[in-house]
Order: structure tokens, then C-alpha cells, then sequence
């Protein structure tokens, strides 16, 4: 999958870097040779990763090896956590989201993010959750755009059907699944060209785990994916590529092997990759 | 939770409910009959046991102690009979639940015995013109029923809502600075916080008077006594407000700056409304702590006879200062329009808090009258 522009459908919000264009497309993420540090402890180290536009690329390892670490540093969170540095770089269609002129709320919003526990917004509405971001990041839409903004972005989460005659409920009055989707929706709702997706499925239950594939599946062809799951059968359902992160014990989380998907779990090149995918430890 | 549920779901189950009323449901027992018996029975023999003790073995007298003697005694007697049928393990368990109990009615009395006691004191003196009259022509002497606090029940509102307006915006700036700014200055500003929040009433009052009254040649006011309040109310609010934002899940702020979201919009949309039931309850806190207040308002409103319905100009009155001039008249008139204004007072406080809990009071996952139509005007809901 390369370029590929969104259907007409996509409600579009012009924006001040993409100026009056009127489609929002899929952007290449690229991170060269980057550490983190928690105070004094190293947690990663020399991660290079290209994460090219309107892929799915799955970030697989055990628990502690820096995969969500490493994802939050694509969008700017991993510098909110008290103490946290990060050295290397970090590239949005060849811009460096850390040093470059993009302001971090910029950065954020085109490179959006679902987080593993469902975190709607408790004092808003299913409907004011969607539509969110829009308020959050000051971008300011007609009243029709915002109603089809709603509809479009809960149709591509697969939870319009659900909800579209519970759209005054509170955002928590939905199961939990059905959460989750609406935050997936919520991020889609500011036209993100990347979305990083951190373990979205590991509190759901089958149902909503298949929907949210689905979903990933309809999205990536107008948004850059990276997901990390601890779900190898996800992994192999949703990534187009995959990055393989393994931390020796006190040593930092590096990437073992990254490829495509179908590599990695057939034909790795490495034994602790073979091992991993195949349930042998971790 | 109640608002979970659509309205279609509660009627299906109202409905359900009805037709299957019939059906045999299981009853949890909480209190079996055997340990009641053995309640009422260690209660009756602890009784006579402390009547043979405390009348004629022991060489004291008086009701508090036969009812101390007579608690332990219940005590140990329900704790052994309660050991010899259950194990160690309950009667334990039984001990500490009868201590707890007895504890929580024990806190329980002053306060019912205080609303009971004002009641019984200040409705004689309670008519409707107490509302709407002053002390204009009241002399000393006059009967308790003539006249009215009006004028004290207005300054106590202004005042308070004067000192609300001020401490409530700078407490929960504060309270923001400390929890989602966390700025250099956070430490030591807690400190000064907690050390405000220990500073004696009438300290804040001579801070007002020396500082606001003396030193800039201001009047006594209601504004000055407001002042005064502040200083008390502020930290109040501060601390309280604080402990809210920190309970608001992190989670919360992480999702709406992943949305692009500035520090301020994500403290202003998504931070304060998720905890408003729990600053409201701050702000009710910081009232509760200011509105009895009398020593701060002594040297500041300067105390009046007559209305005065401006704030910024001449001294005013207030309801705690109006019930502590009269209640040291030796005439029994005078005393019986202090319990009257104290009876008012407490009626204020209440109303005051229900009007509260009523606008803010709920969780944020409720949707009030209110905000519905607000979203329906949106086209949100």
C-alpha cells in the first residue's frame, strides 16, 4: 500500500500545514537511531524504524522491552512523564517532529492515539466525544460538517449503528468496547495521518476485538497504523510490517528484526524472533 | 448507577418487576434472630450487673458513670457469650462492630442535640417579618416577636458571596497551579496553603483591620469583612480543590493532549468538568468553614442596626455578629432574637447547600436539565 487519497466522504478539516488541500492523506513516520531514558535508566536504545504511509506496522515483543515506550515517542507523550528524555529522531514526512518548526499540538493531532484502557471523556456526551478534538485543539467546523463529522467517524470505528440513537448518553454509558471504539472515533475525528494504537484491544472481549480490526483494516488506506499488541494472531491479521523489540535483562529494549509481517512469522531471520512468535518465551 | 440506564430499560423493568413479583426471591439474612437474643439479653444482664456494682458495691454515683459501667460491662459480657457460640474469630468481629456502631450514634448526638436545641429555642421569636424587617425601631425592651434580621441575613449573604466570588477563582487557580501545572513554585506554595488554612479567624480579621482598614484608610464594610473571610475561605477551597483535580484519572489528560489539546483547553474542558461535582463540594466546604464566622467580622463590618444593602459603603451586619451582640443582653427579648438569628442561620446554611448539590452536585457521567437543553440547542443530543 502506498499514497492513497481518502474517499470522498471524509469530512476534511483544512489546517494551517496542509493550508486549503482538501484531502488529508496518510503520512510516513520515520524514527532514526532513538534512545529513551527514564532519569538515569536507559530503556531503548538505537530503535530505527520506517513506518511508511497507509501501512499497519505492529510493534511485538514481551512485556517491558520498550514497545509502548518507543510509541509514545512518535507523538510527543513520552516527554510528559516526569524525568523522561529521549535522544535521535523522529521523522513526519521527513520533518523532525522534535526539533522541527511543527508546534506539539500539531504534532499531536496528526499523529493521533488510542490508548489501552478505553478513556472517554466522563463529563461529555457520545456525541461531544467524537467531536472532541475539534474543541481541544481550537479547529472550528459548521454545524452540518460537525453533525457529518459524528456519523463518518463512529461509521469508520464500526459503532454508529450502536449508538447513533445514544448519542446524548454520557461517553461511559457505553460497554466497554463499545469505549473503545468511541475513542478510536474520537481520534479520527481530527483527521489524524497517523494513528499509534497502544495494545487497543487487550481489555475487550472477541466481538469488539474483531470489530476494531476491522476497522484498522478500512482506516489504514488513508491512515499510517502502528500498533503494539501482545496478541500474535492480531499482530498477523492487521500489520502490513512488523518490529520485533526483545530488552536483555538490565539491558535497553532494541529492535531484534523488523520486516514484513509474513517474514517475521514464517521466515524470521533470527532465532529469538522465531522463538517469540512461536510461543517460546515471553 | 441510575443514569446508566436509559429511560426505555427502567420502565421494561418496572414492568417486568410487577408481572414476576410473585416470584420466590432469596431473603439475606443480616442480623439472625439468636444474636439479637443474646444483644437484648447481655444489654439486660449488663444492666443489672452495673445497678449491683455501681449502687451498692462501688463507692460512686451519677448517670454517666452507671452508663459507662453498664456499656463495658455490655461489652464483655455480649463478647464472651458471642466467643462461647461463634469462636474467637466473631466475637472479635462482633467487638469491634459494636464499637464502631456505638461510636458513629455517639458523634451523631451533639449534632442532633445542637439542631434540636436552636430549633427549640429560636422558633418563638420566628415570624415571617423577621425576613423582611431591620432593628430599626427595636429597643432592648421591646417584645422578642418586633423587628427582624433582615439586615443581617443580607449582609451575611453579601459578605460571603463577596468573599466566595473572590476566594473560589483564586482558590482553584491555585489548585490548578499545584495539580496540573506543577510549577517550581509548587512545594513551597502548598506550604503557605497549609499554614493559611491553621491561621486563627480573628488573626484574619486583625490582618484586614490593620492592613486594609488602618493602613490604607478604608472604612468598615461589608467588603472588608468579606476580605477577611477570603483569606479564611481561600485555603479551604485550595486544598480541597486539589485533592479533586488529583483524582481525576491521568488517563483523561493523556487522551485529550494525544488530540492536540493545549494545557489550558485540556484543564478547562476536560479536567475542571469531570470533577465538578467534587469542586462544588470544595466550594460548600470553603462556605461552611466562612458563614458562622464571627471573630474576623467584628473589627472588619463594624455591626449595624439597620439595613444596608451596599457593601462598599458603611458598616453592615451579618447573622453570627447579630446573634453574638444580642445574646449578652441580660433581657430575655434581646436573647430570644439571637437564638432566632441563630435558627436563621442554620436554616441559610442548609438552604444554601441544597441549591449547591442541586447544580453541581452529581458525578460527571450526569447529564442536568441544564446541559440537555444546552446540547440540544447544539444539535448534541
Amino acid at each position: 500500500m502506498t499514497f492513497t487519497e481518502t474517499t470522498t466522504t471524509t469530512p476534511v478539516i483544512p489546517t494551517s500545514n496542509e493550508g486549503d488541500s482538501s484531502t488529508v492523506r496518510a503520512a510516513g513516520l520515520s524514527a532514526r537511531d532513538v534512545a529513551c531514558w527514564f532519569g538515569t535508566k536507559k530503556v531503548l536504545e538505537g530503535v530505527t524504524l520506517d513506518m511508511a504511509p497507509g501501512q499497519v506496522t505492529a510493534l511485538i515483543g514481551p512485556s517491558g522491552c520498550g514497545k509502548s515506550t518507543f510509541l509514545r515517542t512518535l507523538n510527543r507523550m513520552h516527554e510528559l512523564v516526569p524525568g523522561a528524555t529521549l535522544g535521535g529522531e523522529i521523522l513526519i514526512d521527513g520533518v523532525d517532529i522534535y526539533r522541527g518548526a511543527i508546534p506539539v499540538t500539531d504534532v499531536r493531532r496528526r499523529i493521533g492515539m488510542v490508548f489501552q484502557k478505553p478513556n472517554p471523556f466522563p463529563a461529555m456526551t457520545v456525541a461531544e466525544n467524537v467531536v472532541s478534538g475539534l474543541k481541544l485543539s481550537g479547529l472550528k467546523v459548521s454545524r452540518s460538517e460537525r453533525d457529518d463529522l459524528i456519523e463518518s467517524c463512529l461509521q469508520k470505528a464500526g459503532l454508529w449503528n450502536e449508538v447513533k440513537n445514544r448519542l446524548g448518553d454520557p461517553g461511559r454509558a457505553l460497554s466497554g468496547g463499545q469505549q473503545q471504539r468511541l475513542c478510536i472515533a474520537r481520534s479520527l475525528a481530527v483527521s489524524p495521518q497517523v494513528l499509534l494504537m497502544d495494545e487497543p484491544c487487550s481489555a475487550l472481549d472477541p466481538t469488539s476485538t474483531r470489530r476494531i480490526e476491522q476497522t484498522i483494516a478500512e482506516i489504514s488506506s488513508s491512515v499510517t497504523v502502528v500498533i503494539v499488541t501482545h496478541n500474535m494472531q492480531q499482530a498477523q491479521r492487521v500489520s502490513d510490517r512488523c518490529a520485533f523489540f526483545l530488552a536483555a535483562e538490565n539491558e535497553p529494549g532494541r529492535i531484534i528484526e523488523e520486516g514484513p509481517t509474513k517474514d517475521i512469522f514464517l521466515n524470521p531471520h533470527d532465532q529469538r524472533t522465531n522463538d517469540y512468535v512461536n510461543g517460546r518465551f515471553g | 448507577m441510575a443514569s446508566k440506564v436509559s429511560p426505555a430499560l427502567v420502565e421494561n423493568s418496572d414492568d417486568v418487576e410487577s408481572r414476576k413479583s410473585d416470584e420466590e426471591r432469596i431473603k439475606i439474612k443480616t442480623i439472625e434472630f439468636g444474636d439479637v437474643l443474646l444483644l437484648v439479653g447481655s444489654a439486660l444482664s449488663a444492666w443489672a450487673a452495673a445497678n449491683l456494682l455501681y449502687e451498692t458495691i462501688l463507692p460512686v454515683s451519677g448517670a454517666l458513670g452507671f452508663v459507662v459501667v453498664w456499656y463495658v460491662l455490655f461489652l464483655l459480657i455480649s463478647w464472651s457469650g458471642v466467643r462461647r457460640i461463634h469462636g474467637a474469630v466473631r466475637a472479635k468481629d462482633h467487638l469491634v462492630r459494636v464499637l464502631v456502631w456505638s461510636g458513629a450514634s455517639l458523634a451523631i448526638v451533639p449534632l442532633v442535640l445542637i439542631v434540636i436545641y436552636v430549633i427549640g429555642k429560636g422558633y418563638h421569636a420566628l415570624r415571617p417579618q423577621f425576613f423582611v424587617e431591620d432593628q430599626r425601631f427595636v429597643g432592648a425592651l421591646s417584645e422578642a416577636t418586633e423587628g427582624g434580621g433582615s439586615h443581617a441575613i443580607v449582609g451575611t449573604l453579601q459578605q460571603v458571596g463577596l468573599a466566595t466570588l473572590i476566594a473560589v477563582p483564586l482558590g482553584i487557580t491555585t489548585a490548578v497551579y499545584l495539580n496540573e501545572v506543577k510549577g517550581r513554585l509548587s512545594k513551597p506554595l502548598r506550604t503557605v496553603v497549609d499554614a493559611m488554612s491553621a491561621v486563627p479567624s480573628i488573626v484574619a480579621g486583625l490582618f484586614i483591620y490593620a492592613a486594609w482598614i488602618l493602613a490604607l484608610g478604608n472604612q468598615q464594610t461589608g467588603f472588608a469583612g468579606s476580605l477577611a473571610l477570603a483569606v479564611l475561605f481561600l485555603p479551604t477551597v485550595t486544598r480541597t480543590a486539589e485533592v479533586v483535580l488529583r483524582l481525576v484519572p491521568g488517563g483523561l489528560r493523556e487522551a485529550s493532549l494525544a488530540l492536540g489539546g493545549t494545557e489550558w483547553r485540556t484543564t478547562s474542558r476536560v479536567v475542571l468538568p469531570t470533577s465538578r461535582s467534587g469542586l462544588v463540594t470544595a466550594v460548600i466546604l470553603g462556605v461552611a468553614r466562612v458563614i458562622g464566622e464571627t471573630a474576623p467580622l467584628i473589627l472588619t463590618v463594624g455591626g449595624a442596626f439597620v439595613m444596608n444593602w451596599n457593601p462598599l459603603e458603611g458598616k453592615q451586619d451579618s447573622l453570627p455578629y447579630f446573634v453574638f451582640r444580642l445574646i449578652r443582653f441580660p433581657q430575655e427579648a434581646q436573647i430570644a432574637r439571637a437564638w432566632t438569628g441563630a435558627l436563621v442561620l442554620m436554616m441559610l446554611v442548609l438552604i444554601l447547600f441544597v441549591i449547591a448539590r442541586a447544580i453541581g452536585g452529581r458525578g460527571p457521567d450526569h447529564i442536568g436539565r441544564f446541559k440537555r437543553y444546552r446540547l440540544k440547542r447544539k444539535g448534541l443530543a
